[in-house]
């Protein structure tokens, strides 16, 4: 099963957004410079995303928007665009999920994360795809979205993280191509919220979706977390995508949304 | 708000399920260890989106020999038990969803039928998706490509998974 080194994958690494964003490529361009224009202009994309939806700029277009200082139709199209997607994901979750979190005295602040993650990786691996003969896995902070032309070809091997021994994989999930997304608080505490009490949600440790979009996937991760021990049976309704819960007690459950009609 | 009654019913099929499969079980012990793990898919119900749901969750607790109207053990091995719910009217769609308990634990839920109203989904679903390989290794032997993970920052990439691999790459 290990592959020589001419197989291994060519690998780059930029940070943006506060988080690492990681690149492998394998196939006919990884080192020239169509590679390196691909990559460059990823980094480039996800910047731009950066200043316009991080909510720790208070200069950021979704800052303002959320202390009433521009309205939507002020803001670029994209500002709608995430807004449209977590409006969804709010109400297929019964609002667990929301860009408008409860903060501590109460009042809500606009923080659409939850969508803009997945939603930006998925666009910026655009510029990828127009690579030919090449496969790509582009992951953004434990996102990723992955791409193999050969119907023959191997999969990429998707690692999913221990939650609480992230020096460990609890699983493997061969991904030709797709997207994968995992939510949880490894590595920044209790972070997530159920958007419905502004609380943490228990009973789940990590939730981990799989389809074949990253922006979906995302969404569906991070609504399942914030629904907490009710997420596996809220993922059994999401039609396209399959998963992998992580409960508190270290038990898993794996939900099959693979059936054909 | 009749779709969000639809939908705790779906959520009560489950439910009503795993209590079916308790009364097929006759050991005590057995049924004492899997009330234990049947708790987080109770808790589910709290979580779902309806206050009307916690109401419902005791309800459902008590009339477990009318479960066995909807649910039959399909397949029972000395440890693991398929168990195939009717199909439920959600606000999604009709979903019917199946579940393997194995060992007292549920181990899998399978949506065999789910809303597939637009072109959308059936497009999404002419593929195959992956299938998980479940199993506990050490980085190093799994062999693997990228990681999954909790959000990774900036800050605590340096210790990460993901980091190994990129380096072993550059």
């Amino acid at each position: 099963m290990n592959r020589t080194a001419a197989e291994a994958p060519t690998r780059y690494v930029e940070h943006v957004m506060g988080m690492p964003i990681s690149l492998a490529l394998r196939g006919r361009h990884t080192t020239d410079r169509a590679a390196r224009d691909a990559w460059a202009e990823v980094m480039t994309e996800l910047r731009d995303v950066d200043r316009v939806f991080s909510t720790y700029r208070a200069d950021s277009v979704i800052s303002r928007l959320g202390r009433g200082e521009v309205t939507v139709e002020d803001c670029v199209p994209e500002v709608a665009e995430v807004l449209a997607l977590a409006a969804a994901a709010e109400h297929d979750s019964g609002g667990a999920f929301s860009a408008w979190l409860p903060g501590p005295d109460g009042v809500r602040w606009l923080d659409p994360s939850g969508v803009v993650k997945g939603w930006a990786t998925e666009r910026a691996a655009a510029w990828l795809a127009q690579l030919p003969d090449t496969d790509f896995c582009l992951s953004a902070g434990g996102d990723l979205t992955c791409r193999t032309l050969d119907p023959d070809g191997p999969p990429w091997r998707i690692g999913i993280e221990h939650p609480t021994d992230p020096g460990r994989v609890l699983a493997v999930l061969p991904v030709a191509t797709g997207a994968v997304a995992t939510s949880g608080t490894a590595h920044r505490g209790a972070h997530l919220v159920d958007a419905r009490t502004g609380l943490a949600p228990t009973g789940v440790a990590q939730v981990t979706v799989w389809g074949d979009s990253l922006t979906a996937a995302d969404i569906d991760a991070t609504a399942a977390f914030a629904l907490g021990s009710g997420a596996a049976v809220w993922l059994a309704t999401r039609p396209g995508r399959s998963s992998f819960v992580v409960w508190a007690d270290g038990s898993t459950t794996t939900v099959d949304g693979s059936a054909t009609i | 708000m009749k779709k969000i009654v639809l939908w705790c019913m779906s959520t009560l099929t489950v439910l009503v399920l795993l209590f079916g499969y308790h009364t097929s079980t006759s050991s005590q012990a057995a049924a004492t260890a899997e009330s234990s793990t049947v708790t987080p898919v109770a808790g589910s119900l709290a979580a779902t989106p309806s206050t009307s749901a916690s109401a419902t969750a005791p309800a459902a607790a008590t009339p477990s020999a009318a479960a066995s109207a909807t649910a039959a053990p399909e397949s029972t091995t000395a440890t693991t038990t398929t168990v195939t719910g009717s199909a439920a009217d959600t606000r999604y769609g009709p979903v019917q969803v199946q579940l393997t308990v194995s060992g007292g634990t549920i181990t899998d839920v399978s949506v065999i039928d789910y809303p597939s109203s637009n072109g959308k989904d059936q497009q999404i679903n002419g593929r195959a998706l992956p299938v998980l390989v479940q199993e506990t290794l050490d980085a190093q032997s799994a062999d693997i490509d990228m990681v999954s993970g909790a959000t990774y920052t900036s800050d605590g990439y340096l210790q990460s998974l993901q980091s190994a691999l990129d380096q072993a790459g550059l």
